[in-house]
């Protein structure tokens, strides 16, 4: 497609420059004010430009908290949100590959029933079965715990669904010739079904563990301990001091260390990601 | 090296489509066997109960001395060919030649011998390196022959290996592939839909139709004498003409009543039919040419008898000198007539 008009290409730009700024405005209006002193909100007005307090602020957060909040400091929030995001993403990965595998290379009874059971779990999102899944949760005397932060989250519909339409896509005479090899069925897994699905795996990789991070409302339901909370509940807590106005210099140097390790795992992870939701490898 | 032998062999699919029908064969320790038949003949499915990468549904499979008939694919001592490669694709040449062998528990240096040997005799060395992706459709096919030659089994199992390949290649490797069985002698099964490749490969041939043999035999003996109008037809190119027995009766002053009882159709290959009359005894028949078809050494002439509406081929070698529309004279050999009937398809006379 061959176009030149000028007009049309200013309004598109503007659109878009439009369209940019609205995302990331407020991502820069939490960075400048996580820079400045406790005074500056109490003025009515948004500071724009950066402050001078950046450093005091994130030492602040980091290493003491909101205690007058019931916020614990922010290191071991980002700590249990990690720990968290990463038992859900290794949780599922390994979980939904292991199904996907039995789905697509095994022929037991019931093959399809078990599949559509699997497929129909994603009508049923963590939000709408919170309320029994806490007395599950409860009872098991999970409260308060990683395993009761992350055992509920990891059953995964999507990946294993994600991971049988790929695994569909390998040919079958990779399975014969792997047979014809002397490659048992594990022998097959773990040497040409995973190498083959690491792109897929890298791309499923991201969007769990954003998926985990991001996780508010369950545990907010279960940690009553704050030595379980995570980052993003947390943020929450911090905003609802019980007395006197939310510091929210302080607060917004939470929300940037809270968006930071979703952003480093893209980064990180860019390349295998665009890879794996784009193409695939034959 | 073994001998393989197939003994009523059947393949039921659970929906109960018998795609095999009772095969009985005995495949000689370093014969070269060809599986030949069009597609939906058994074919493949019948290597692939050899290989074990389908389930025998009756009848008995021994490979070597051993009945197989329950053994995985990895116990059978075969090496197979897949058509589309079935190359990994995330290894290297090497780790794809050597993948076989590891799980076998195989030594490090034994490993990297057989390798470098299977990659010089295939001429792939300097690919070992490589991923598959990077290699072009013959250099992939050469992989996946060296992966099961590495094995030294006891017997291939090729899967239509060139059919993937363009009709230059495959003339190539169809040689190189038959130079190597002869050198190695190691016992083959192969399976293909062209009765070419069929023809040249094989040391027996085996003509499949509707999960039944049609017929066994050297590829002489079947271009010679095929045993029933579908063999007669699938093999050899362009395929035989074939003719009722009344048409050419009026035409042949006495020289077909030696036919074998039941005979109603003759066969004549296209290259029996001669514009010189031979010395001898001969029928000649009229007809009319439709089309001329120069192929180079070669020319094919399409024509309808005269008297009849039969289409019929001709080959003839070089070019001679006829054009479209033109009436002209052929000259058949009484030896070159194929006596079949055409209810129970079959050659007549023995």
């Amino acid at each position: 497609m061959v176009e030149n008009r000028p007009l049309g290409n200013l309004v598109a730009h503007l659109i878009l420059i439009l369209g940019v700024a609205l995302v990331l405005f407020p991502v820069y209006v939490a960075i400048v004010a996580s820079t400045q002193g406790p005074g500056e909100f109490l003025r009515g007005t948004l500071p724009l430009v950066p402050g001078s307090h950046a450093l005091e602020n994130y030492r602040a957060m980091w290493e003491a908290g909101l205690s007058r909040a019931g916020a614990p400091p922010a290191g071991q929030m980002l700590w249990n949100s990690l720990v968290m995001a990463l038992a859900i993403t290794f949780g599922k990965l390994s979980i939904s590959l292991l199904s996907a595998f039995a789905i697509v290379y095994f022929r037991f009874p019931f093959r399809l029933f078990f599949f559509w059971i699997i497929f129909i779990t994603l009508m049923l999102p963590v939000e709408v079965r919170i309320i029994p899944t806490f007395r599950v949760v409860a009872d098991l005397g999970m409260l308060n715990s990683f395993a009761g932060l992350s055992i509920p989250l990891i059953a995964s519909a999507t990946a294993t669904f994600l991971f049988r339409q790929f695994f569909m896509t390998i040919p079958e005479e990779l399975l014969e010739a792997a047979r014809v090899d002397g490659a048992g069925p594990l022998k097959f897994f773990k040497d040409i079904l995973l190498p083959l699905s690491i792109t897929n795996i890298a791309a499923l990789f991201v969007i769990m563990f954003i998926y985990g991070w991001n996780q508010y409302l369950w545990p907010l339901l279960i940690t009553t301990d704050p030595d379980y909370y995570t980052i993003v509940m947390g943020l929450q807590r911090m905003t609802t001091a019980a007395d006197g106005d939310p510091q929210w210099h302080l607060v917004m140097a939470a929300v940037v260390m809270a968006a930071l390790p979703p952003v480093l795992v893209i980064l990180f992870m860019q390349r295998l990601f665009v890879k794996g939701l784009t193409e695939t490898e034959k | 090296m073994a001998r393989i032998k197939l003994e009523g062999l059947k393949k039921t699919y659970a929906g109960g489509v018998q795609a095999v029908k009772g095969i009985d064969l005995e495949v000689a320790d370093g014969e070269f066997v060809v599986l030949v038949g069009p597609s939906g003949c058994g074919k493949s499915t019948l290597l692939r109960m050899v290989a074990g990468l389908e389930t025998i549904s009756e009848g008995r499979l021994e490979i070597g001395d051993r009945v197989v008939n329950d053994l995985e694919p990895a116990e059978r001592d075969i090496a197979m060919v897949f058509q589309n490669y079935a190359l990994y694709p995330h290894m290297t040449v090497f780790d794809n030649l050597a993948y076989g062998l590891k799980n076998r528990g195989f030594k490090r240096d034994e490993i990297e011998r057989r390798v470098q040997e299977a990659a010089r005799m295939l001429e792939i060395e300097e690919f070992l390196p490589r991923k598959p992706r990077k290699l072009s459709g013959g250099q992939r096919q050469r992989v996946a022959m060296g992966r099961a030659l590495v094995r030294e089994p006891a017997a291939f199992l090729f899967d239509e290996p060139l059919s993937n390949l363009d009709a230059k290649l495959r003339v190539q490797m169809r040689v190189e592939i038959k130079q190597l069985q002869r050198r190695l002698k190691t016992t083959s099964l192969y399976v293909t839909h062209d009765q070419l490749e069929a023809m040249t490969l094989g040391d027996r041939l085996v003509v499949l139709n509707g999960g039944r043999i049609e017929q066994v035999g050297t590829p002489m003996e079947i271009y010679a004498r095929p045993a029933s109008i579908f063999v007669a037809t699938f093999i050899g190119s362009p395929a035989m003409n074939l003719i009722p027995l009344d048409y050419l009766r009026e035409r042949g002053n006495g020289l077909l009543d030696d036919l074998p009882e039941g005979t109603d159709i003759v066969g004549i290959r296209p290259d029996d039919l001669h514009m010189q009359a031979p010395s001898g005894p001969h029928l000649v028949v009229e007809s009319k040419l439709e089309l001329f078809e120069a192929a180079g050494a070669e020319s094919h002439l399409y024509v309808r008898l005269a008297g009849s509406e039969q289409p019929t081929v001709i080959r003839t070698a070089g070019q001679p000198p006829v054009s479209e529309g033109e009436t002209l004279r052929f000259h058949v050999r009484r030896e070159a007539l194929h006596p079949f009937n055409h209810e129970s398809n079959k050659r007549m006379g023995g």
